[in-house]
């Protein structure tokens, strides 16, 4: 069963209320190594700030509208993600649990993800 | 099959529903153990005790029940599984993930495996949502229908319907697996188990809206699973604790409303009334509870239930226990409605000055702005002291919090006597 964990990194307004302080990079890079040699990681990215981010829409008539940043009305902004393949969804939260991207204020969405063949 | 144990076969008709409400959660766990499927295990659950209400009335009743109906409900989906084979293929890819993440655990005494513990987590797993927990283990657990459930959260049957249907979707399609936590998990998942039957009894035990006080059949049916989950988790304080805790409140069930529906205090009910083999067995379970490590929430609550039960009348009850409990349990869980019993204990042990002034404490907590208790609790001291003018004010707040109607009857008949 694959599971996408949409790491959510905290914002800034939260990180500077709060006194924590975001994961150091030693910490997400034993993560990182942690889960592929565990053998679970499908697909994964970090994804770059969202201010370089560019926002298209295609309209009923096929004009194609396109803005600068993310899209507008999203609160949370992803930053990065793995898609892991386990046995369930106890074995994925467990995963995101120890992913230095729930810590410190930041967030994991797990969704798990669609698979047409088994229908 | 074979054997039949005739004789048994007079009264079954009557009988038959209560052993099907206890046998049904079994029989459901063990097939969703086989089969991994909620769906299809309910399916044939049903078919299975439609098939012994037909049979055994006939035939007897065989020497092994369960294991005729686990059979019979086997066989059930065996032949589904035949006819549908893109399901089958579906079904065979769960069963060897629930086998690659969890070996199949011993079958107890009588050859069948009790697997209801793995259904117990499933239906109280942190993904769902809290209000589908409560009905999901109604349903799957307790062998309420549909519509039983639905009664019991006082909804529509179509939205308990929708509700049941969405919980098990979200299992299905998000894996939520049906296994038993590992030692090293226990102690963060079970405290959400516990929760979820704990919030059931509740709402049995002072209904949170409606026309009566106490759902006795709510509060009997969170009992009974918790004895359930007593027996799959013997050596587990807390679910001893639980258990006690609500044996202990539920002894006072008959002296807590008048004739008439009404709320009657803890100061004005007849002793008498308590059921005496409960409150025994409750503090049994406390002892329990309270030995051999650090004490849990729900044991300590059940200490102070049975100080409350020991006491020949509030006068005499030990209150500086009580209070030292509720120290305790403030440790344990810092919640703002502890403090307010705390703060209602102190008031009996020092007097209502020293309560209200532990209560004017907590004004500032948001979390007790929708608790009427809080705002009862004040109102009661202080009409103690005299102060009726502010009490008035108090009980005006409770009132608009309140959901029962009896409760809210008391309010209004207190709001008069300070009024007046």
């Amino acid at each position: 069963m694959k599971y996408m964990l949409l790491i959510y990194p905290p914002r800034m307004t939260d990180a500077s209320d709060s006194a924590c302080t975001p994961p150091a990079i030693e910490e997400w890079m034993l993560f990182d190594k942690t889960i592929k040699d565990a053998g679970v990681v499908v697909s994964d990215a970090a994804l770059q700030d969202p201010t370089v981010a560019t926002t298209v829409r295609v309209g009923n008539s096929g004009e194609r509208t396109v803005t600068d940043g993310p899209f507008a009305e999203t609160r949370e902004l992803i930053g990065g993600f793995y898609v892991v393949d386990v046995p369930n969804l106890d074995v994925a939260l467990d995963w995101a649990a120890r992913c230095p991207g729930s810590q410190a204020g930041g967030t994991i969405e797990v969704r798990p993800v669609a698979d047409f063949e088994q229908g | 099959m074979g054997e039949r144990a005739a004789g048994a076969v007079e009264g079954i008709d009557t009988s038959v529903e209560a052993v099907f409400r206890e046998e049904r959660g079994r029989l459901l766990a063990a097939l969703v153990h086989r089969f991994g499927d909620l769906d299809l295990a309910e399916d044939v659950t049903s078919e299975a005790i439609e098939a012994a209400l037909q049979t055994w009335p006939v035939d007897g009743v065989p020497t092994r029940p369960g294991a005729w109906l686990l059979t019979t409900a086997r066989r059930r989906a065996v032949d589904r599984l035949r006819r549908d084979q893109a399901y089958a293929a579906r079904l065979a890819v769960l069963q060897a993930e629930a086998d690659r993440a969890d070996p199949a655990p011993p079958a107890d005494g009588d050859g069948l495996p009790d697997e209801r513990l793995a259904l117990f987590f499933t239906c109280t797993h942190p993904a769902l949502a809290a209000d589908d927990r409560g009905a999901l283990i109604l349903r799957c657990l307790a062998g309420l229908t549909t519509p039983e459930v639905a009664r019991a959260f006082l909804v529509p049957p179509a939205t308990m319907a929708q509700r049941i249907v969405r919980a098990k979707k979200k299992i299905r399609a998000a894996r939520i697996p049906f296994r038993v936590p590992g030692a090293d998990e226990l102690p963060d998942r079970l405290p959400g188990v516990l929760q979820v039957l704990y919030s059931i009894f509740t709402e049995g035990y002072a209904a949170s809206s409606g026309p009566r006080l106490q759902r006795l059949d709510l509060a009997e049916e969170a009992i009974r699973l918790a004895r359930i989950l007593r027996r799959l988790l013997p050596a587990e304080p807390e679910v001893a604790g639980l258990l006690g805790l609500m044996l202990l409140v539920h002894a006072r069930r008959d002296a807590r409303t008048g004739p008439d529906g009404e709320l009657v205090l803890l100061d004005d009910q007849d002793r008498g009334c308590w059921d005496r083999s409960m409150i025994e067995e409750g503090r049994s379970l406390v002892v329990v509870a309270l030995t051999g490590g650090p004490p849990g929430p729900y044991g300590v609550q059940a200490a102070i239930a049975a100080l409350h039960d020991e006491a020949a009348d509030v006068a005499t009850t030990d209150w500086p226990q009580i209070v030292a409990l509720y120290d305790v349990l403030l440790g344990l869980v810092a919640s703002p409605v502890v403090a307010v019993n705390r703060a209602v204990a102190v008031a009996m042990r020092d007097g209502p000055e020293a309560g209200l002034q532990l209560l004017d404490a907590l004004a500032d907590d948001p979390r007790l702005r929708t608790h009427h208790p809080y705002a009862a609790a004040r109102a009661e001291l202080l009409r103690e002291l005299g102060r009726l003018a502010e009490a008035a004010v108090a009980y005006r707040e409770a009132l608009e919090l309140v959901g029962s109607a009896p409760e809210r009857a008391y309010l209004q008949r207190m709001l008069g006597s300070v009024e007046s």
